[in-house]
């Protein structure tokens, strides 16, 4: 007969080559967000991401180029549903914003200018990824140092121990041992005390160093949405790099419009307030707590303020001026992050008057887009030497 | 119909039941395919196979990352890929293992009439029908080059090549002998100046015209003597300082691409043709109500518009069923005749547009918007639009340009404008391969303009 179809259904339970590639893909996934750090952070996916732990970035380095067209400036044929007209709106522009990537879309192409590829990561791998070769710089040992942390380690086996820490494996290793070298088949069974190890641990101790950062954010009606973002993204960053490298690090949060108050970590990110801006009242707010709580011959102090610049007025620049002076006597370092997203040269009232500060201890930080935040974080907790120039990472 | 015996299970034995039936059925409407041979596999062999278009296929991470990407989204159950099926004599089709009774109809029904077109229509005279085992071939040499090059160096330069993997000769596609038009055998290129004082040697010759070559130059020999659209075929033979590997690895992207452009330009009859076939032969099958109505659903999923593509099921069939009805042309010719462009030029009528409603949308102000409804602009972007695949028409314009061995392209622009970031990029790719700097002539902004990657840093220049 003449051969037409013919079906099988063969054991494809060892063919493994799909997910071979898809683990070289992983990997090339971890090398692009690494080397591209700086635009990975500031997506608003993950500062909005509310403790989730697993995040997804767009990865746009990833895709092979190849020369195609500007989806933008081209024209598509779609089918409408019998009623099309011209000036129908078929949606917003896909392409920037908030990271909505294809593989929500029907198919690929659904929308033209998509291009990127979604990345799953843990928060704390970007972080750690992050934040490997950043500290706290100009750390003192202050005296009196906070408690001794103390934490345990099992790194050591013995023979003698509490059941509960029994390592089973090591047991049936020794067990099979010695039937071996008593000339027996080598095998597991009849267990002797002489077979059973314990895992046992070690206290171990590590000192710290008392530190506390200050945290300022301008709630001013000045600071628009990106000015906002950009501020919230950057404490968000920072709190986590202090929560993770530091344990015992304390950290006070200021919001400021014409006056300024110490609020919660919960209220500072999500604070919207409206009104003037008076700058000095903050630095006057932290230069007090820092006099009444934080001790300077005890305390690192780490200060560090966000604003669009946009101050009330020349004498007010004056009063920071001397004001960031005053911390600089007794913090390790200032840290002021202006953000300005359009202007071009427009002297900013507050950056124009701390240029006369040359302390190598105050960090000026200019920020016009979501990209700065991490250079920005770098700046700010790049480990410096005693001139201040800046270390190399060990 | 022959079975593995080894499989042979009640659920295999009613499903070669169903495929005996189809088969009939398919032959009984007309349709001639090739022997089908219907593999059942799990959603991981579907999606591997999916993503890398054929079984076996050479080892790279973007294959990888379509696969993660197709997998996930049947794992969330957001799509699924039904029919898979290649282009080879006899032709190889696989059903998913989870696939429901009607599911496997639906897809066996569709599947065939792909068989059928693979066979009949024109533009696949020329293909491998051993493609197969050709790429598992292919697959073999890729990995002993890993092997012995290491497997990042081969990544590497497989990236570069995969980058303008597109640019091959479409029209020439698949024709035996099929091969990069060559420069004149005599026409050799220039000595790439490599020393500063490379001009201080020509100068020896020009001052004693008895000693060597004229005084005045002889008008330069164009190389490539035409332009050629093959960058592929043309970097695979003329690359100055290639191993034999990577030739041969240029050479293996460009035979496979090859083997698949037929599939792309025929694309929506293809799939119009399979779909419009799968669903009269399922109303002859007398489907009891149940799996009539999961038929009526699926198909309808299956053929939905879309509005902001064109859906290929959806459209080709419509306008198949269009022509047969309106236009009393005989399917069969067209399914013999036609690829995509000129189905489309020939058939897309105002009463087709209007039916289909079909229109043309661009970016304006923020906004994706139907600026198009016209029957004749809307079929005549459409056209262009399959015309070019949205690949930019790219030829290798002069292979020896400024008498260096720098490499120059040309985008033979026809109204739209390439995007600058992914030029660029692809640029230093080309260079990846051809070793020397590497020039793009396009138009931005309404002005032709040069890119040049000269392999540290990209510029440009307006001519």
């Amino acid at each position: 007969m003449e051969y037409t179809t013919s079906v099988s259904k063969h054991d494809w339970s060892l063919h493994r080559k799909g997910p071979i590639d898809q683990a070289r893909h992983n990997t090339k996934v971890k090398e692009a967000i690494r080397e591209n750090l700086a635009d990975i952070i500031a997506e608003e996916a993950i500062i909005t991401s509310d403790g989730k732990k697993l995040v997804k970035v767009p990865v746009r380095s990833l895709d092979l180029p190849h020369f195609r067209f500007d989806p933008k400036k081209q024209r598509h044929a779609g089918q409408g549903e019998g009623d099309s007209k011209v000036g129908d709106v078929l949606g917003q522009d896909g392409s920037s914003g908030t990271g909505k990537g294809p593989g929500k879309g029907k198919q690929a192409g659904d929308t033209p200018g998509v291009d990127y590829y979604d990345a799953e990561i843990e928060v704390d791998e970007l972080a750690a990824l992050m934040f490997e070769d950043l500290g706290l710089p100009f750390l003192e040992q202050k005296q009196n140092e906070e408690l001794e942390v103390e934490s345990i380690r099992f790194d050591e086996i013995r023979r003698k121990g509490v059941m509960s820490n029994l390592d089973k494996r090591r047991m049936m290793v020794e067990n099979v041992k010695r039937h071996a070298i008593a000339g027996e088949t080598p095998r597991f069974g009849a267990i002797r005390d002489d077979d059973l190890r314990f895992r046992t641990w070690q206290h171990v101790y590590r000192r710290e160093t008392n530190a506390v950062v200050i945290a300022m954010r301008d709630v001013s009606g000045s600071m628009g949405e990106f000015e906002k973002y950009i501020t919230r993204s950057f404490y968000f960053w920072m709190v986590r790099f202090l929560r993770t490298k530091y344990h015992r690090v304390q950290i006070v949060f200021i919001t400021h419009h014409t006056e300024a108050k110490e609020v919660d970590e919960q209220a500072f990110f999500n604070l919207g307030e409206s009104g003037g801006t008076r700058v000095s009242s903050a630095y006057q707010l932290a230069l007090d707590i820092v006099s009444e709580r934080y001790d300077p011959a005890r305390w690192n102090v780490y200060p560090f303020h966000f604003s669009d610049g946009d101050n009330w007025g020349d004498a007010d620049n004056q009063r920071c001026v001397d004001l960031v002076k005053a911390l600089l006597d007794r913090a390790n370092v200032f840290g002021y992050g202006e953000i300005r997203e359009h202007s071009y040269g427009t002297p900013t009232t507050l950056m124009g008057a701390f240029q006369g500060i040359s302390d190598k201890r105050f960090i000026p930080v200019v920020i016009k887009g979501k990209s700065d935040v991490y250079p920005a974080l770098r700046s700010f907790f790049s480990l410096r030497d005693e001139s201040g120039g800046l270390r190399t990472a060990a | 119909m022959t079975v593995d015996p080894v499989t042979k299970d009640p659920f295999t034995a009613q499903l070669e039941h169903w495929i005996e039936r189809i088969w009939e059925q398919a032959r009984a409407f007309g349709l001639d395919p090739y022997p089908t041979h219907f593999e059942i596999v799990p959603a991981t062999i579907m999606y591997e196979f999916g993503a890398y278009g054929l079984p076996g296929r050479f080892s790279h991470w973007t294959h990888g990352r379509a696969f993660h990407q197709m997998k996930t989204m049947y794992d969330y159950g957001l799509s699924k890929i039904y029919e898979l099926v290649i282009n080879t004599d006899p032709c190889y089709a696989f059903l998913m293992e989870a696939n429901s009774p009607l599911e496997n109809k639906l897809v066996v029904a569709h599947v065939l009439a792909h068989c059928d077109f693979f066979r009949h229509n024109a533009y696949f005279r020329h293909t491998n029908r051993q493609m197969v085992e050709t790429a598992s071939v292919n697959a073999e040499r890729i990995r002993s080059y890993e092997f012995e090059h290491g497997v990042r160096a081969v990544e590497r330069f497989l990236d570069a090549v995969l980058s303008i993997e597109e640019h091959v000769d479409v029209l020439d596609a698949g024709r035996p002998g099929a091969r990069a038009v060559d420069g004149d055998a005599e026409d050799k290129p220039s000595r790439p100046r490599t020393t500063a004082y490379d001009d201080l040697f020509e100068l020896d010759t020009r001052l004693d015209p008895g000693k060597g070559a004229p005084a005045v130059r002889a008008p330069r020999k164009r190389f490539p003597v035409e332009p050629q659209r093959d960058i592929l075929g043309f970097l695979q033979e003329h690359t100055p300082h290639l191993e034999d590997w990577q030739r041969d690895v240029i050479a293996i992207v460009r035979q496979e691409r090859l083997y698949f452009v037929p599939q792309m330009r025929t694309k929506m009859l293809n799939e119009g043709w399979a779909s419009l076939w799968h669903s009269r032969i399922l109303r002859e099958l007398d489907l009891p109500d149940d799996e009539y109505a999961e038929f009526a659903r699926l198909h309808s999923s299956v053929a939905a518009p879309s509005r902001r593509s064109l859906n290929p099921y959806y459209v080709g069939m419509k306008l198949l069923e269009h022509v047969e009805r309106e236009e009393k042309v005989p399917l069969f010719e067209i399914r013999k005749l036609e690829s995509d462009v000129s189905f489309m030029r020939n058939f897309l009528n105002k009463e087709a547009v209007e039916e289909l409603d079909l229109y043309l949308y661009e970016f304006e102000g923020g906004e994706w918007k139907v600026v198009e409804k016209d029957w004749e602009k809307v079929r005549d972007g459409i056209v262009r639009s399959l015309t070019t695949y949205g690949i930019p028409y790219i030829v290798v314009e002069d292979g020896d340009h400024k008498r260096n061995r720098e490499l120059y392209l040309k985008h033979c622009f026809e109204g739209d404008e390439l995007d600058l970031r992914y030029a660029e990029k692809t640029l230093a790719q080309v260079h990846a391969i051809w070793d020397r700097t590497v020039h793009l002539e396009t138009v931005i902004e309404g002005k032709p303009t040069v890119l040049t990657f000269d392999g540290e840093k990209s510029s440009r220049a307006t001519l």
